[in-house]
């Protein structure tokens, strides 16, 4: 192997890992923030590495032949048409590598349908056009609430400028303190939707008439946002998912908040449903 | 231009067709099949009384919480668990009650369907008594209570400690 | 047909001019009605398209109404994989199947003119939904209750436009099947038929097998809709995640309705312009049936996120991921054929490495995409659109433009204008990668597929799209020019046009191929 070669192969390595540890990058998926997403994270790497490796083997063997084995390089066809060997091996690799990828992903997928166990459950419920949220259990049993688009008419009209979480906000956000696992009841209340929160490695749809369940635990407080992942009508594209991890005072503190005023809240919120 | 197809032709034109009629009758019989297959797997039988195993055993060094939960489509009903949740050893019955309230003033029929996660609770999970068997009708601001009766199945895997138990009423008039 | 002495194959008179069309059961003429047909389609899902990406082009909501919006994609992707890809593979076959097995036409030549004047129909009544109350189907291409369930006429419209589109499908399925086991000249054994006869074949095969299946879901959804049935409906005791099942159940073996012809047509291309047989062809043939049966037990890696329990979800994803290997077979083998060969690079050949370069990207984010858990993520994403477009349009249409150029010559007479035709490549293949790779980055950033307005973050991604896909719906009306210069005022095409080609079509027949051919069945040595 040439210097040149060599050197181009550990360059492609050096971009390779940044580009893998470059985790908020927008050519990749958003920083994982629970360990499901880290497994998503890392096995879409290993994946692409061995997608990159394959490509370069088969495309240089390629490029090769079609700069070398040109009739107007004046190269006489060959004639061989087989060779059962050669068939075999690579039928053969393929599959190992396939026994590679799928491996750690059989893990993840074990892991995401552990649901049970949790500290406190959610459940979602789908509706044109917005989301609702019920604390079924554990701390903050009994708060409802639902939540909507926040972004103005007049943004998406192009009359007023753009805010920084444009399509990205609702007015009622769904609150879980961090490092509890969080259990995840989906239903609809009308079509398909899909409750999906990239950062935490979850989307499942939420189907009328069923329930589904998913889970997650934050490992850090912040604001992770998402969208509907079902095409559900018109406002598909109106009723994204925000969700605030906060430490745990700062949920106990919520809660209390919440429970003061949630009679009233609630009333407000079926009423609003109801007359629409 | 008539062409005469000669007679093979024919015969293959025949059983393809054939086959192509067997195979729309093959998307119908995706919907039984489905259901045949949650049947083997336990999903489906969920609206008909269970019979009560005399003899399972009570495991009590397990408890199940059962989390209850409740939903609304198309009625102007109230529907909701007394409690949210429920703790049980597997094997011995339990009871539950949810409420339903009418609170139009116009006498309504609806009829409550039945859902669980994680999806193979509903092979272990054996109701005797569920208001889910039959439909319901309640006069305009009637509330009534009802109870479900189950037990759960002592050969739960392991790994299940959190399981839900839903229901969805749904309006059995057609608009 | 075989007891037809004809040897001079000009003695039936046709009619001329519109009866020609009307009445055609020759062959040659509906393939050329079948590919006018898709290619006329073609430009009308691309102008939906263009609609779309204009929309797109930047944040906010500009030119549409969501529900617009909505239609313009739904549409888009059902005109496009009925009425323009799917057709495009049949008109095909029907130029080339009889010329390569060394049959006179097709087994039934009545059947095969319904088959055809059927598609106007269908896309009369796809098209015309825009204009009835309610407007066209909203529901996305793939229609999933209970949202198609809400729409309005444009629905019923779509039902039954589908209705007469597979039953088209079967009928010309069917034809293709008997036209390859019963027709073939003396000495033309399965094993030693072309590989786009072996691909059609099993492809027709697929056909009966899923589009009957398709029928029976659209009916369902029909009865669920006005006569009060629930398959798909919780309330009567349905479940509309069936619906999804039985789908797809159709919906998978459909992709590979739309690319094991390409394969075959990329078959031929190869070895002729490497001048050099086909690498591995019982391997190909065996890669291509395996190929067809995997994609019948695959059906619900569309579905990862409905909540199916673990060990279905692992099943689904160990079987996608096997699909891998008979491709990857396939892909070895081009290579192989291409390794020293006397290659040259006309039009044909270019479309052919590149769909192979393109199809292989496609390929790999359909691994990745296999991947349950990482398909949690890109599931409705842009990332998802960016793989299948890298397997429909790279894939499936680059194949087409190479099979067009290939046989243009031997159906016409005349030869392409060979610049124009590179260019037309060239722009196709930039244009295509500056719109769809990177569409890739905007799904696993978080951005979903079919909505109208996104956040700001996806902004530059969308506009890059946007003028790439613009790019290449000009680039595709420079074939339209490419083809009527080359029919109008084309070079006369000799006979033999290509050096390395060793089919039938090219080694028995004069060029054009007369209007009647292989009246006698031709004597297949090899
Ligand atoms: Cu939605």
């Amino acid at each position: 192997m040439g210097s040149k070669l060599l050197s181009f192969w550990v360059g492609v390595m050096v971009l390779g890992f940044y580009s893998g540890s470059a985790v908020s990058s927008k050519y990749n998926l958003p920083e994982p923030q629970t360990i499901i997403a880290q497994q998503i994270y890392d096995q879409h790497i290993w994946a692409l590495w061995i997608c990159l490796v394959i490509f370069i083997a088969v495309f240089g063997v390629m490029g090769y032949s079609i700069v070398k084995h040109r009739k107007s390089a004046g190269y006489k066809a060959a004639n061989f048409h087989h060779s059962t060997t050669v068939e075999i091996i690579w039928t053969a690799i393929p599959c190992i590598i396939l026994i590679f990828m799928a491996w750690p992903a059989t893990k993840t997928v074990i892991a995401m349908k552990d649901t049970t166990e949790s500290d406190i459950t959610v459940k979602v419920t789908g509706y044109q056009w917005m989301w609702g949220y019920d604390y079924l259990q554990g701390e903050g049993e009994g708060i409802k609430f639902y939540s909507q688009l926040a972004t103005s008419q007049s943004e998406i009209h192009n009359e007023t400028p753009k805010g920084e979480n444009y399509l990205l906000e609702v007015n009622n956000r769904l609150v879980v303190p961090v490092g509890k696992k969080i259990r995840i009841i989906l239903t609809a209340n009308d079509v398909l939707h899909a409750w999906w929160v990239p950062a935490l490695g979850v989307k499942q749809d939420a189907i009328p008439g069923f329930i589904r369940d998913t889970w997650f635990t934050a490992d850090n407080v912040g604001v992770f946002r998402g969208q509907c992942a079902e095409l559900c009508g018109k406002e598909h594209g109106f009723m994204p998912i925000v969700v605030e991890v906060v430490e745990e005072q700062q949920y106990a503190q919520w809660v209390a908040d919440q429970l003061k005023t949630a009679a009233t809240d609630a009333n407000a919120a079926i009423i609003n449903a109801a007359a629409k | 231009m008539k062409l005469d197809e000669p007679r093979i032709n024919v015969k293959m034109l025949r059983k393809l067709l054939v086959f192509s009629v067997m195979m729309f009758g093959f998307g119908y019989a995706m919907v039984p099949l489905y259901e045949k297959f949650c049947e083997v797997t336990g999903i489906y039988e969920l609206q008909q009384p269970d019979v009560l195993d005399k003899n399972a055993k009570v495991d009590e060094t397990r408890i199940i919480n059962i989390q209850l939960d409740a939903n609304v489509r198309g009625l102007p009903w109230s529907f909701r668990p007394l409690q949210s949740a429920i703790q049980v050893h597997p094997g011995k019955s339990a009871e539950v009650i949810y409420e339903i309230s009418n609170q139009s003033d116009k006498t309504q029929a609806g009829q409550a369907i039945p859902s669980y996660s994680p999806r193979n609770l509903e092979r272990y999970l054996k109701k005797f008594e569920c208001f889910c068997f039959t439909q319901q009708e309640l006069e305009g601001g009637e509330t009534r209570q009802m109870a479900v009766r189950f037990v759960i199945d002592p050969e739960l895997p392991k790994d299940v400690h959190t399981a839900t138990l839903s229901y969805t009423f749904f309006s059995l008039m057609k608009d | 047909m075989a007891v037809v002495q004809d040897v001079h194959g000009h003695v039936h008179g046709h009619p001329t001019g519109i009866m020609r069309w009307i009445g055609a059961t020759n062959h040659k003429d509906i393939g050329t009605m079948y590919l006018c047909f898709s290619l006329t389609m073609l430009f009308i899902g691309g102008f939906l398209i263009m609609g779309v990406r204009a929309e797109l082009f930047m944040p906010g909501m500009q030119i549409f109404e969501p529900e617009v919006f909505n239609s313009f994609t739904t549409l888009h992707g059902l005109i496009m994989v009925f009425g323009a890809i799917m057709p495009a593979f049949v008109g095909f076959a029907n130029w080339q199947v009889p010329m390569m097995i060394g049959a006179p036409d097709m087994a039934f030549a009545r059947m095969n003119n319904w088959s055809f004047w059927l598609l106007p129909v269908a896309a009369s009544l796809l098209i015309g939904s825009f204009f009835v109350p309610g407007g066209a189907a909203a529901g996305g291409w793939t229609f999933y209750p209970p949202l198609s369930t809400q729409g309005g006429l444009g629905v019923d419209m779509m039902i039954f436009a589908i209705h007469i589109l597979g039953a088209s499908s079967i009928m010309g399925a069917i034809n293709i099947i008997t036209t390859i086991l019963n027709m073939r000249a003396p000495g033309m054994t399965l094993m030693k038929m072309p590989m786009f006869v072996w691909t059609w074949l099993i492809t027709a095969y697929l056909l009966v097998l899923v589009m009957p299946v398709l029928a029976g879901t659209v009916t369902m959804l029909l009865t669920d809709r006005h006569f009060g049935t629930s398959f798909f409906n919780a309330a009567g005791g349905g479940d509309p995640v069936l619906f999804q099942h039985v789908f797809w159940f159709f919906g998978h073996p459909e992709v590979y309705i739309m690319i094991l012809p390409s394969f075959g047509i990329v078959s031929e291309v190869i070895p002729t312009f490497a001048r050099k047989p086909l690498f591995g062809y019982s391997s190909m043939v065996y890669a291509t049936a395996s190929i067809a049966i995997l994609s019948c037990i695959v059906w619900a890696h569309h579905m990862f996120s409905v909540g199916m329990p673990a060990a279905g979800q692992l099943f689904f994803m160990y079987a996608t991921m096997l699909i891998a290997v008979p491709t990857g077979v396939k892909v070895f083998n081009w290579t192989a054929t291409m390794w020293r060969g006397s290659m040259t690079f006309e039009t044909p050949m270019l479309f052919a490495i590149g769909f192979i370069l393109l199809f292989v990207i496609g390929g790999f984010s359909g691994v990745v995409c296999a991947l349950v858990p990482v398909d949690i993520q890109v599931q409705d994403t842009y990332y998802v659109i960016a793989h299948f477009h890298y397997v429909l349009v790279s894939g499936s249409l680059f194949s087409l433009f190479a099979g067009a150029y290939y046989w243009l010559p031997k159906w016409s007479g005349r030869m392409y204008d060979e610049t124009l035709g590179k260019w037309h490549f060239w722009l196709s293949m930039v244009f295509f990668n500056l719109t769809f790779f990177v569409q890739h980055f905007l799904g696993l950033a978080g951005m979903p597929r079919r909505i109208p307005d996104y956040a700001l973050q996806f902004a530059d991604f969308n506009m890059i799209s946007s003028i790439g896909a613009f790019g290449f719906g000009l680039a595709q009306l420079l074939f339209v020019y490419i083809v009527i210069k080359c029919l109008r005022s084309g070079e006369k095409a000799p006979d033999m046009p290509w050096d390395g080609a060793k089919t039938l079509e090219w080694t028995h027949l004069p060029t054009p191929a007369p209007y009647h051919s292989f009246e006698t069945p031709p004597v297949v040595k090899f």
